[in-house]
């Protein structure tokens, strides 16, 4: 009786932590079994007002009972030696902004797309690649070494100097001799800065921008030049629809089995619409370590426009184009 | 009254006329409807009151002339004859409306038309081949475009990326048998499982010392001597069972020991010379097995 008229009470009063105390040291002369009781509720109370904060007034040496005070003074003392936890930095892929266009691994319709659309042909192993490098008009000489740079790294690539031949001359020609890839190298004040790739039967017409393009020579520390070998191919980040596409395209650059003796690769890497292009050889010192060396030219690319169908600037339809002021608005977006 | 000469004399040779041109060796006449484009006594059109001129718009080549009577009207100075398309038809329109005018005018006119022609004949042959299309660069945009590549650049840790990958195919295998590199996995369930015995030698050791007594030898005691006292304590009579566990768990101490100071050693070499060790410790493997049973027995007590 008397314990359940202190309950309420304490319920009531719960402010006063003092009243408490002195109240439950007069009932610790009675039965252990309230003591229990009260125990039990205070821990409760002591639960609920520790999810509340307690009175600015109470301090750890108030609390009577000596081992309930140590308790609560190791439990300060821990709160205040466990550091906050370890945050995760914000970086601007953590903080991108979702495209829809994220392709899922196991959705079916990309995977129905892929079987169907024009890059079906090489991924079923039906033909194999076949590269026409050509420049535009008139190429000074870095823009040349470039071209010839790029024909001995992709296997089964053909350098021809371009005339002022028009393109859509130049694309039936190259249908008819077998090729399936036209890239041709856009010069600008003697220095190499755009890049059209066309799928030659009836293929997508990528335009990209390239900037830092680096040749052989001025590379540090890079090894000799690369062997006929087909090298690997790794393409890194090519997450939305779009950027699948355009990593297909790259991946049909190359041959399809890739040489492990000659041990070269070629690396296509997207950040943040960026593609890096590197050429590496590479040699395994054990299971955890692999050296790698850079041979080979490297360049980046920043796609412009992707058009359906082989090059044909005025009528032809454009799947994506680069539009500065509606993409270029926000930091966290990326398209590719 | 129209009197050429005072014209000519006031904006001629070394004078000023707002039209002239002049260069280190040649003065050029900006009035556009001067015929050769010189300036000159009999090209001038200002000083010459009665002149001709062919000029093209739109393709088209009109014949424009200036007669001394219309002089007073500058609005109707000028009168205007469309040329015919045809080269041909043109010239003969020329000698038609310019008879009886000097000489000069009319051969320069003639040679005007016929310039004029070919230009137009180059334009129409340029518009059917490839047009180059000049797209202007934004300086603004090209620098905040180079910043964000040096960006990712940064952010993409190519050598990374590309190291991680290739370790990442060698593992799934797609390198098939041409790296011969397969202790990997091997050598790693071997170090778990020297981690747990070595976990649960230091637990039975807790275990032993709160209840049991040991003999403990020294830890340059070689095991060959062990044997001799093995017999000894087997003589004495003590009960062989805790003498035995005894026995074994100096033994163990004993291995532990000398599985320590192989492993310190194995360590200060570096790692490719584990090979060596590693065989040795797959010796001591069997005494391991031996010493599963115990800690199942000690491990359910707790």
């Amino acid at each position: 009786m008397d314990s359940t008229k202190v309950t309420t009470s304490e319920s009531v009063s719960k402010k006063k932590g003092k009243t408490k105390k002195l109240k439950q040291k007069i009932k610790t002369d009675e039965a252990p079994v309230q003591e229990m009781e009260q125990a039990e509720i205070e821990v409760t109370e002591n639960k609920s007002e520790s999810g509340a904060c307690f009175p600015p007034t109470f301090s750890v040496s108030e609390i009577k009972n000596k081992q309930r005070r140590h308790a609560m003074f190791l439990k300060l003392k821990e709160e205040k030696r466990k550091a906050p936890p370890k945050e995760v930095p914000k970086t601007i892929e953590n903080q991108r902004i979702y495209d829809e266009t994220t392709v899922n691994p196991e959705d079916e319709e990309v995977a129905f797309d892929e079987g169907t659309d024009e890059f079906s042909a090489y991924f079923n192993r039906l033909t194999n690649p076949k590269v026409l490098i050509t420049t535009s008009d008139r190429p000074r000489g870095r823009t040349v070494r470039f071209c010839e740079q790029l024909a001995t790294m992709i296997p089964h690539a053909h350098v021809y100097y371009r005339r002022g031949l028009a393109l859509k001359r130049v694309i039936p020609q190259c249908i008819s001799r077998g090729f399936t890839y036209l890239m041709v190298i856009n010069e600008d004040r003697k220095v190499p800065n755009g890049l059209v790739l066309c799928h030659l039967p009836d293929g997508p017409t990528a335009h990209f921008k390239v900037s830092s393009v680096r040749l052989r020579k001025e590379m540090k520390r890079r090894g000799k030049d690369p062997t006929e070998h087909v090298p690997e191919v790794i393409l890194n980040n090519f997450t939305t629809r779009l950027g699948h596409s355009i990593g297909r395209m790259f991946a049909a650059l190359f041959p399809h089995d890739p040489q492990f003796v000659g041990r070269q690769v070629a690396t296509f890497h997207n950040q943040r619409d960026f593609i890096f292009f590197r050429f590496h050889r590479y040699i395994f010192k054990n299971e955890k370590k692999v050296g790698i060396q850079e041979l080979g030219p490297r360049f980046t690319l920043k796609l412009r426009s992707l058009q359906k169908g082989t090059f044909d600037s005025k009528f032809g339809e454009y799947e994506w184009v680069h539009k500065r002021h509606e993409m270029d608005s926000s930091r966290r977006k990326f398209h590719l | 009254m129209q009197h050429d000469d005072v014209i000519w004399d006031l904006i001629g040779n070394k004078s000023f006329c707002s039209y002239k041109v002049k260069t280190k060796t040649q003065q050029f006449c900006r009035n556009e409807y001067n015929i050769t484009g010189l300036c000159n006594r009999s090209s001038c059109p200002l000083a010459n009151s009665q002149y001709a001129t062919v000029r093209e718009e739109k393709g088209l080549c009109y014949l424009y002339m200036k007669v001394i009577e219309r002089a007073a009207f500058p609005a109707r100075m000028w009168e205007k004859v469309k040329l015919d398309r045809n080269y041909a038809k043109a010239l003969e329109q020329i000698d038609e409306n310019l008879i009886y005018w000097p000489r000069f005018i009319r051969h320069k006119c003639k040679q005007r038309l016929t310039k004029i022609t070919q230009y137009l004949i180059r334009i129409r042959k340029l518009t059917l081949k490839r047009q180059r299309k000049l797209v202007p660069l934004s300086r603004k945009v090209e620098r905040r475009e180079k910043r964000r590549e040096e960006k990712a650049l940064i952010a993409a840790q190519l050598e990374n990326a590309i190291e991680k990958e290739l370790l990442d195919r060698l593992k799934q295998g797609t390198y098939g048998d041409i790296y011969n590199f397969p202790i990997h996995a091997f050598d790693k369930a071997m170090e778990k499982q020297e981690e747990e015995t070595e976990s649960e030698e230091e637990e039975e050791e807790d275990e032993e010392e709160s209840g049991t007594r040991e003999f403990v030898a020294e830890e340059e005691f070689e095991e060959s001597d062990l044997s001799d006292f093995e017999d000894m304590n087997n003589l004495k009579g003590s009960s062989d069972e805790e003498e035995d566990a005894e026995e074994q768990s100096s033994e163990e101490e004993e291995t532990e020991e000398e599985l320590e100071e192989e492993k310190t050693k194995a360590k200060s070499k570096g790692k490719t010379p584990l090979k060596g060790p590693v065989r040795k410790k797959r010796a001591y493997v069997e005494i391991e097995y031996e010493q599963e049973t115990e800690p199942a027995q000690k491990s359910k007590a707790t």
